[in-house]
């Protein structure tokens, strides 16, 4: 390792955050290299002078009763009662008003924002124990589950009949909000199916890319945005979301 | 409500307010509680962080557009960042010498963070004040872990190269790359 890289690392390294191969590495150079080894004692001396000086601002006395006042006793209980086109409704009254919620959709290059959010979804799902909030591919348990959740009714649909089995639903938070994710198997494959009401509801035609390997879908149907993201190869992926276009998001 | 004093200090950095910093901490919070129950354990916290960070981005993006993109160039040489007010270096009266110093140092060491661009200062906090791994902090702030990793190191470089900062700690000056 020369000098370069080892300073390109030197906080990592000091972060612990370098894996075993370049810790050892870079070890070594910080032991043999006096230039670096200083870079190196001046970045953990400032670190734990931060630590030990710099402020952590706790949260005042008034604060955790004053959140908590503001808080709905029963989340969004009144939208649910609404029902998804109240959402729609509040949501276009917000953005005429220009109070900026759900704002974030509409913005140019919102799109590939939401979308790496969704392939960055897509892979937090496949971690440990994060796939799904309830395991069921009975559409009338997953159904009542998410809807008690979530502030709108959602679409849900078994489409083992054609290839795609429903494995269950998730709650998961994109662009700022929280959204419906439905997971669906084909072989060994996992599909992550978003959804959410979108106030500006016009239907849109099905847009995809492929991002960091994973292919990516979207469409807008009947007031509803739909994002799709798996590891599938395209063909089946496509099929996928045209059947999702054609059954799931026109049996409301 | 879970994570109260993480949320109210990121924003409290984030803002430098505390006013704001609470304004910003019950939105957060409504947004968060809107659709969740609550957000428990490490994972939760990042989740809630990002709401906050999320929340205090749009809130100065509202109020004070220009500190969002202040002096952020990761790019940039260094050296032209302007130094810190010496006035600072000033001991309170009244204390013990050694106390007033200290006391000077701390209050050096806050305001040199406090003036750090919004995008270097966020990954300063979440780090040395968070605690979260670099992956947490990329998931937070939604960037690479690899910009993650640069973007801390800068922030550790202009932080060591305010005037002040040097003098307080003996240290001498970060080494810039031509
Ligand atoms: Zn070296």
């Amino acid at each position: 390792m020369n000098c370069r890289d080892a300073l390109d690392l030197v906080d990592g390294y000091v972060d612990g955050e370098l894996d075993l191969v370049k810790s050892l590495e870079i070890e070594q150079h910080l032991g043999a290299c006096p230039a670096c080894k200083v870079q190196y004692d001046q970045v953990r001396e400032l670190g734990s002078g931060i630590r030990a000086h710099a402020l952590y601002h706790a949260a005042p006395k008034g604060l955790r009763a004053r959140v908590a006042a503001a808080l709905p006793r029963e989340p969004a209980s009144r939208m649910r009662a609404w029902g998804w086109r109240g959402m729609a409704a509040a949501l276009a009254l917000a953005t005429l008003l220009g109070l900026g919620f759900g704002l974030t959709l509409l913005q140019p290059g919102a799109d590939e924002r939401l979308a790496r959010e969704v392939v960055a979804a897509h892979v937090r799902s496949l971690m440990a124990d994060h796939l799904m909030d309830v395991a069921s591919s009975d559409q009338h348990t997953v159904k009542p589950w998410i809807a008690g959740k979530l502030d709108f009714s959602p679409p849900v649909e078994d489409l083992a009949a054609r290839g795609y089995a429903l494995a269950g639903g998730r709650l998961d938070y994109l662009g700022e909000r929280g959204v419906m994710a439905l997971v669906y198997r084909r072989h060994a494959h996992v599909i992550n199916l978003f959804v959410w009401p979108q106030a500006s509801g016009a239907d849109s035609g099905v847009r995809s890319d492929s991002i960091q390997g994973y292919n990516v879908a979207h469409f807008t149907r009947a007031g509803m945005v739909f994002w799709a993201v798996s590891d599938l190869n395209p063909e089946e992926f496509k099929a996928f979301v045209g059947l999702v276009r054609d059954q799931l998001a026109s049996a409301r | 409500m879970p994570h109260l004093d993480a949320a109210y200090n990121l924003a409290r950095w984030l803002t430098r307010n505390e006013h704001d910093a609470e304004d910003v901490v019950q939105d957060a919070y409504l947004r968060a509680f809107r659709f969740f129950d609550g957000f428990r354990g490490d994972e939760g916290r990042a989740w809630l962080l990002t709401i906050v960070r999320h929340t205090c981005y749009s809130w100065l993006e509202k109020n004070r557009p220009a500190e969002v993109s202040a002096g952020f160039d990761e790019e940039a040489p260094a050296e032209e960042r302007a130094g810190f007010d010496p006035d600072m270096m000033v001991a309170e009266g009244g204390n013990p010498e050694a106390i007033a110093l200290q006391n000077a140092q701390r209050r050096i060491l806050n305001q040199a963070i406090a003036e750090l661009p919004l995008g270097f200062r966020e990954v300063l906090i979440l780090r040395e004040l968070e605690d979260l791994s670099y992956k947490e902090i990329a998931r937070v702030i939604d960037v690479p872990v690899g910009t993650v990793m640069s973007r801390l190191a800068r922030a550790r470089k202009l932080l060591r190269q305010s005037a002040p900062l040097r003098a307080m700690s003996g240290l001498p000056a970060a080494e810039v790359k031509p």
